[in-house]
């Protein structure tokens, strides 16, 4: 047994075993060979990380086939102009920042990663970014907002590829057959909800998980309102879960919507079971998928007419964390700049319905996909989450999430948001 | 114990071979044997126990954020964390929820598996199939439990409610988005989830009891519950206790089952110390806060470990 089992292990890592092979009895020497051999392969292993001159890499959270294709593709044309190869790593979402803090405290950290513009902020506060206009990187194409959204304390740490936001979908048929039109100011989305809500179709889906989710979602209503992050307790705060407590109450919201993701929320909408609903351009590839389903979009309602729809902007943003390795942060920028180019940036937004951050190329990108022209207009006035907490956003966003939850459920909006704030500025 | 019998007694059979050598000598040769054997236990001890749980110590009083990966720095701050995390009303709700999920769970796990065991150990047709088609929950992972399991529940589409509309018994209950059932719908979903373990161990307890005691009993004329409560309860003791250990250091812990199923919500009426640990190292990187409740979590587990020694040590006796 012993005996096949170092047999084994010496094929696999010939040199490991050399000097060990030479002992007294055999039979004592086998299983200690063995576990040397073990050990120095995943030594070995440990250090394959080594950096190779010419290959570069980018930490992502493309875990779809469909956007690891993509992003696949947009590294082999950016590697094939500037010599060098492009491997990505791709985890989920929310482990991004985690596995970049683990590498960052090996020393091991990626030329490039890519971070929800969220969770960029944070990475930069620790000192780990590099300033991209340093590495000669232009914002001149790019509308101020963005810039914003992919700066932190005035430095611009984030290329954005492509930026989303939310929008109204409506199910034309649905709307056509009750002979009602799309609404835009907050009445008549209650109205136009409750009429639609009929039997076990609810009229509105929008998600008010316990998570990023349901605080991205309440963003444009607590922001249209005049509500502000930074004043939790604020009567335009309160308004804005008053209208959310109202749709519940008139039956026009699922009760489950305390429960639903984004992606449940799609779901709900495409099984016929919701006849709008809130949701961002990254459903457009499954909402197609259903070649029945006749959709629409348009901007999300208002308080009152003539009032300003101010979405989230969301979307990745790519970074050149710090390595000490100059060179190679010089490249890594080259690399950002034409990822994040004209030409990459107008594919990229093409496949995945995302709106293309640079300006010339949303403006192309309008005429290719006039249906999606609401989006366009919602993502221009958008805006960025981070931008007045930065990295302090992660704890009004727990303490929101809480609030609006224990508000759908019964407290009034006024005492849960009071709470809110006082957990959002006590920093637990 | 058993390891220190063994070593006694090896060179005892191999010193006639041998030509008298020193005793001293001998000694010192079996007790470097002896610490031979238990070194390499000690070292994976001391390195995958020992370190993590001093280092979490350490972390609970230290200043730890995003920053302290690049510079490796990390200041003391006393005891600010564990004034914060306490001083937190999420934690004391927190540990509440931990207490009634551990309970409740254990509670109905514990008893329908025994009701099971002692249903399955009498032999019938098709029992063995039966019993193996119960293990199914068991077999699935967490978390796609826990997925299948919202669905499930969900209040307006889910499976249970239409089932329960179908009967006539009113199937709107908010199973997963009220903040006062949410909790008892997570407990229910984790005894569904932790009746195999109990009723296989608990099975194999009841096969390991002399079937003459029953047979004793049933001449004296014993009625079923006597017997189960004189012979099958007592007999099974030990076996209680070891079921009912792991099944507390498996359930104080949850994270997953409650991250599937509600992410801690609505409203943080399903957070216990698992999640809140979760949320405090990995969402707001606050790592000092997550150390401190992950070492209260640690000490509940250590408190109830020292009772199971006792309770075994009394009855080794």
């Amino acid at each position: 047994m012993s005996k096949r089992f170092t047999s084994l292990a010496l094929t696999a890592h010939p040199p490991a075993t050399g000097p060990g092979g030479r002992g007294r009895s055999r039979r004592a020497v086998a299983p200690v060979a063995a576990a040397c051999a073990l050990i120095a392969g995943a030594a070995l292993t440990g250090c394959g990380q080594q950096r190779d001159a010419d290959v570069y890499t980018v930490l992502n959270s493309s875990t779809d086939e469909s956007y690891h294709r993509w992003d696949a593709e947009a590294m082999t044309r950016c590697g094939e102009q500037l010599g060098v190869t492009i491997e990505q790593q791709s985890v989920p979402a929310a482990q991004v920042m985690t596995k970049a803090l683990r590498m960052a405290s090996s020393k091991s950290l990626p030329d490039i990663v890519q971070f929800d513009a969220s969770e960029m902020p944070t990475f930069a506060e620790a000192g780990g970014l590099v300033d991209l206009r340093s590495l000669g990187l232009s914002t001149d194409d790019i509308p101020p907002g963005i810039v914003d959204f992919g700066s932190y304390k005035g430095t611009y740490y984030g290329a954005a590829r492509s930026v989303n936001t939310l929008a109204l979908f409506y199910n034309k048929d649905i709307l056509d057959e009750a002979g009602l039109k799309v609404p835009a100011t907050w009445a008549e989305l209650r109205e136009t909800a409750r009429k639609l809500t009929q039997g076990k179709r609810y009229g509105l889906a929008l998600s008010a998980g316990g998570a990023e989710d349901g605080v991205f979602q309440f963003t444009p209503f607590m922001w249209s309102n005049g509500g502000d992050e930074t004043k939790l307790d604020s009567p335009q705060v309160a308004e804005a879960l008053d209208y959310w407590k109202s749709l519940l109450k008139d039956g026009s919201l699922s009760k489950s919507t305390v429960n639903w993701t984004q992606a449940d929320v799609n779901d709900q909408f495409m099984a016929g079971n919701a006849a709008m609903m809130i949701n961002g351009p990254w459903q457009v590839e499954t909402l197609n998928t259903d070649k029945s389903l006749h959709w629409g979009i348009a901007q999300i309602p208002v308080p009152e007419a003539g009032d300003d729809s101010v979405g989230p902007l969301g979307g990745a943003v790519l970074t050149v964390p710090g390595t000490g390795d100059e060179a190679r942060e010089r490249t890594a920028g080259r690399i950002v700049a034409c990822l994040a180019g004209e030409k990459e940036q107008l594919t990229y937004a093409l496949n995945s319905w995302m709106v293309p951050a640079n300006a010339e190329a949303a403006a192309v990108w309008r005429e290719r996909v006039p249906e999606l022209d609401a989006l366009a207009d919602q993502v221009a006035a958008a805006r960025s989450r981070t931008a007045k907490l930065g990295a302090g956003w992660s704890n009004v966003s727990l303490a929101l999430q809480s609030a609006f939850q224990s508000a759908l459920t019964g407290q009034s909006s006024e005492a849960a948001l009071k709470r809110a704030q006082q957990r959002a500025t006590s920093g637990n | 114990m058993t390891t220190s019998t063994v070593t006694a007694q090896a060179p005892v059979t191999a010193s006639p071979a041998s030509t008298a050598p020193d005793p001293a000598r001998l000694r010192r040769r079996r007790r470097l044997a002896q610490w031979g054997f238990v070194a390499p236990a000690v070292v994976f001890m001391l390195l995958f126990f020992g370190y993590p749980l001093v280092r979490n110590v350490v972390m609970s009083f230290q200043h730890y954020t995003p920053k302290t990966f690049f510079t490796g720095e990390a200041p003391f701050n006393g005891t600010d964390n564990w004034s914060n995390v306490f001083q937190d009303a999420l934690f004391g709700k927190a540990l509440w929820h931990t207490l009634v999920f551990t309970a409740g769970s254990l509670l109905g796990q514990f008893c329908i598996g025994l009701a099971l065991a002692v249903f399955f150990s009498r032999r019938f047709p098709l029992g063995g199939a039966l019993r193996s088609l119960i293990l199914l929950p068991w077999l699935v992972p967490m978390v796609v439990s826990g997925i299948v399991w919202r669905r499930i529940l969900d209040q307006d589409t889910g499976v249970l409610n239409s089932f329960l509309d179908t009967l006539g018994l009113g199937g709107h209950t908010p199973w997963l988005t009220s903040p006062h059932m949410a909790l008892l719908s997570v407990v229910l979903v984790n005894i569904w989830i932790g009746i195999p373990f109990n009723m296989v161990i608990l099975y194999g307890g009841l096969q390991e009891i002399p079937k003459e005691l029953y047979e004793a009993a049933s001449l004296d004329g014993a009625s079923a519950w006597r017997t189960f409560r004189s012979i099958t309860l007592p007999m099974l003791k030990p076996v209680i206790t070891v079921v009912l250990v792991l099944g507390f250091m498996s359930t104080v812990k949850i994270l997953d089952l409650i991250l599937a199923l509600t992410d801690g919500g609505p409203a943080d009426s399903t957070q216990t110390l698992g999640t809140l640990t979760y949320q405090n190292s990995f969402v707001q990187l606050d790592f000092g806060a997550g150390a401190v409740v992950g070492n209260v979590l640690i000490l509940i587990s250590a408190v109830f470990a020292v009772f199971y020694l006792r309770a075994n040590r009394t009855e080794g006796k």
